[in-house]
C-alpha cells in the first residue's frame, strides 16, 4: 500500500535551481508533496485508518486545519470503508474551500465549527468532545503529533517514513549524510516525521514556527518564541497563553500552522536542545512560495513556504558543500486561491 | 485536620437517608455579582453543595451551554484569581459547601501550591479537575490533602460509564469527599437515559468504594433528578441551570425547587 497506493517512497530532489540562486549549501527536497492526496498527512491518516478497522470502528472523525488531514482521513475511510466526519474551523473552511469540497467528494461529512477562534484548535476540541461522547464506535484520527498520550508517539511513527526513507536517499546522491534538515512546525508532524530518524546524530535541525505578522504585533503562531509551557487537549508542552492560563488566539496566513500549541516532542527538543526552533512571517513565506515556484516549477503548501522561507535565510550562510534537506509537506494547489485573493486577484472575474 | 465542609454535608444527609442536591454555576457569567446572587439563591432552595465553574478558553468536556456561558464569563473578566475572590465574597454570606470545577491549565499557571493555599483560604471545598487524569494528578491530591492551617481540600475525580472495574478503583481511590460518575459518554448537558446499562455501571461504582457517589451530565429535569437520587448519593445539575440563568432567570427559582423537591423524596 506505501508504494501503489501512497506513492512511496516520495523522491528526495535536488532543486539546482535553486541551489544557484541561493548560492551556498545543496539544497534538497523531500517530495511529500507527491504522496497522494498531496501531503505528508496521508501517512499518519492511513496507518490510523487501518488501526480504526482492525480494531472493529465503524466511524473515523477528524480535526483539519489546511483541510489536508482532513482530505487525507476521508480518503483512509473511503479506502477502507469507514463512516467518516471531518471538523474544521470556518475560518479555515472559507480560506481552503477546495478542501471542503475534495472531502465531501471522498464521501466525508464537514462539520463547522464556529465557536472559539473558528480555526484548528476549536476543531480539535470539538473533535475530542465528539470522540468522548462516541468513543465505542469512533476512532479519532488525531492529525499531527500532539494530544493525550498515545497519539505523539503514534503520529510521529507513522510519519518517521520520510526520514528514513530521506536517509538512504541522500546517502544514494551524495554517499553521506546531511548537515542541516529544516521543516515548518504547526502541531509538528512532517518535522518529527523527518527529524525522528536523525535523532541521535549530530546533524543540525532547524523547525519553523508561523511568524504570522511578527513576534510583536502579538498576531502569530510562534509558540516557543512567544509561548510558555502549559497543559492543553491531553498534553503538556508550550502554549501561547495569558498570565491566567487561558490560550491566546493565533494568526498565520498558513490555516495547517495557525495553532497555539505544539507537539510535545518538539517542547522536549527544544528544551534539551537537540532541535532550533525559528519563525517565518506571513510575509516571508509568501516570498519563498513564489520562488520555488519559479525557480523549481513546483508550488509549495503555505506551510511548507514556512520551511523555505529558512532555507533562503540560511543556504547562502552556508559552504557550498554542505547539503541542506527540507520537507516539502504539501504542494500548494489548496492555497493558490487564498494566495491570489492577497494578491488582489479575483479568480471568479 | 478538619473534616471539609462536603464529608460533613454527606454524613448528615447519610444520617437523614437523604440524597445531596449539587448545582453548578459558572463563575462569572455574566458577571460576579450576579454569581454571588445565584449562589444564596440556590442555597435558600436547598442547595447542599454548589460546584462553581471556572470559565476556561477551551472547555473540552463542556458542551455549548456551558461553552458559551464560559465565554460569556471569560469577557467580564473572570479568571481563576476573581473566581476565588467571588469566593471570599460568598463565604462572608453563607457556609453552603463550594466545589470549584476547573480545567488544570489555569492552576498549572496559577501554579498548585499557590492556588491550593488561596482557594482553602478563600473558603473553597473541594476542586473537580476533569482534564487531569489521576496518574497525573499526584501533586495536586498530596498538596490538597496536606492543606493548610489545618484545612484541607476535596479532590473529586470522575468515573465514566466505559471506565472499566480497575479504573474505578484508581479513581475512587484518588478521591475524597465524593466520587463524580459521569452518567453518559460524552459533554455537559447531553441527553440522559436512565436505562438497564447506567443502573448496573453505577452499581459496579459503588460496590467499588464507600464514599459518596454523585452523578452529574445530562440531568435536566426533576424527573430525571428523582430517578438518579433514587439510585446515587447525589444528584448533579449544570446545564440546565447555567441555561435557564441565562435565558429566563425568572422561571429558574421554579426549576431550582422543582429539582430539590425531587430529590429530597
Amino acid at each position: 500500500m506505501q508504494s501503489t497506493y501512497i506513492g512511496r517512497p516520495t523522491p528526495l530532489y535536488f532543486a539546482k535551481r535553486l541551489t544557484e540562486k541561493l548560492g551556498g549549501a545543496k539544497v534538497y527536497l523531500k517530495r511529500e508533496d507527491l504522496a497522494h492526496t498531496g501531503a505528508h498527512k496521508i501517512n499518519n491518516a492511513l496507518g490510523q485508518s487501518l488501526l480504526a478497522k482492525r480494531m472493529g470502528k465503524s466511524r473515523l472523525i477528524a480535526e483539519t486545519g489546511a483541510g489536508q488531514h482532513g482530505v487525507a482521513t476521508a480518503t483512509g475511510a473511503a479506502l477502507v470503508g469507514l463512516e467518516c466526519d471531518i471538523y474544521m474551523g470556518t475560518v479555515d473552511m472559507q480560506r481552503q474551500a477546495l478542501n471542503v469540497f475534495r472531502m465531501k467528494l471522498l464521501g466525508a461529512t464537514v462539520k463547522e465549527v464556529d465557536i472559539g477562534s473558528r480555526t484548528l484548535k476549536d476543531a480539535i476540541n470539538e473533535s475530542l468532545r465528539d470522540w468522548t461522547t462516541n468513543v465505542r464506535t469512533t476512532h479519532y484520527v488525531l492529525g499531527t503529533a500532539f494530544g493525550p498520550h498515545p497519539f505523539p508517539m503514534l503520529v510521529r511513527d507513522f510519519q518517521s517514513i520520510i526520514g528514513k526513507e530521506a536517509a538512504a536517499q541522500i546517502l544514494k546522491a551524495e554517499g553521506r549524510p546531511p548537515d542541516c534538515l529544516i521543516a515548518c512546525v504547526g502541531g509538528g508532524s512532517n518535522a518529527i516525521g523527518l527529524f525522528n530518524e536523525f535523532l541521535d546524530t549530530d546533524i543540525r535541525m532547524i523547525g519553523v514556527e508561523a511568524g504570522g505578522k511578527g513576534i510583536e504585533s502579538g498576531e502569530h503562531a510562534a509558540r516557543f518564541a512567544d509561548g510558555s509551557i502549559g497543559v492543553l487537549q491531553g498534553c503538556k508542552t508550550y502554549l501561547l497563553q495569558d498570565n491566567d492560563g487561558n490560550v491566546l488566539d493565533t494568526h498565520s496566513v498558513s490555516a495547517g500552522l495557525d495553532y497555539a500549541s505544539v507537539g510535545p516532542e518538539h517542547s522536549h527538543l527544544k528544551e534539551s536542545g537537540r532541535v532550533e526552533y525559528t519563525f517565518a512571517t506571513d510575509d516571508e513565506a509568501l516570498a519563498a512560495f513564489e520562488t520555488l515556484s519559479r525557480t523549481e516549477g513546483i508550488i509549495p503548501a503555505l506551510e511548507s513556504a514556512h520551511a523555505l522561507a529558512e532555507v533562503i535565510k540560511v543556504a547562502p550562510v552556508l559552504p557550498r558543500d554542505s547539503i541542506i534537506i527540507v520537507n516539502l509537506s504539501g504542494r500548494g494547489d489548496k492555497d493558490v486561491q487564498q494566495v491570489a485573493k492577497i494578491k488582489g486577484i479575483n479568480l471568479c472575474a | 485536620m478538619q473534616k471539609t465542609r462536603i464529608s460533613i454535608m454527606f454524613e448528615a444527609l447519610q444520617a437523614r437517608n437523604k440524597k445531596a442536591f449539587i448545582p453548578y454555576l459558572m463563575a462569572g457569567d455574566p458577571d460576579a455579582g450576579t454569581t454571588l446572587q445565584q449562589v444564596l439563591l440556590l442555597e435558600r432552595c436547598g442547595a447542599d453543595i454548589i460546584e462553581l465553574g471556572v470559565p476556561f478558553s477551551d472547555p473540552l468536556a463542556d458542551g455549548p451551554t456551558i461553552q458559551k456561558a464560559a465565554g460569556r464569563a471569560l469577557k467580564s473578566g473572570t479568571t481563576l484569581r476573581k473566581v476565588l475572590s467571588i469566593v471570599r465574597d460568598i463565604r462572608s454570606q453563607t457556609d453552603v459547601p463550594l466545589i470549584l470545577m476547573t480545567y488544570y491549565n489555569p492552576v498549572f499557571k496559577y501554579g498548585e501550591k499557590a492556588f491550593i493555599h488561596d482557594a482553602i483560604h478563600s473558603g473553597v471545598d473541594g476542586i473537580i479537575v476533569p482534564d487531569l487524569p489521576p496518574e497525573e494528578a499526584g501533586e495536586l491530591i498530596k498538596l490538597s490533602r496536606q492543606g493548610t492551617g489545618g484545612r484541607r481540600l476535596d479532590t473529586i475525580f470522575l468515573i465514566a460509564p466505559t471506565s472499566t472495574p480497575m479504573r474505578i478503583k484508581k479513581i475512587a481511590a484518588a478521591s475524597s469527599g465524593f466520587v463524580y460518575y459521569v452518567s453518559v459518554t460524552g459533554i455537559t448537558g447531553a441527553a440522559l437515559e436512565i436505562d438497564e446499562g447506567f443502573r448496573r455501571h453505577l452499581d459496579l461504582v459503588k460496590h467499588a468504594t464507600d464514599k459518596p457517589v454523585a452523578v452529574g451530565f445530562g440531568i435536566a429535569t426533576p424527573d430525571q433528578a428523582l430517578k438518579v437520587a433514587q439510585i446515587a448519593d447525589g444528584v448533579i445539575v449544570g446545564s440546565a441551570l447555567v441555561k435557564v440563568f441565562n435565558e429566563t432567570p425568572d422561571q429558574a427559582e421554579n426549576l431550582i425547587r422543582g429539582l430539590k423537591e425531587a430529590i429530597s423524596k
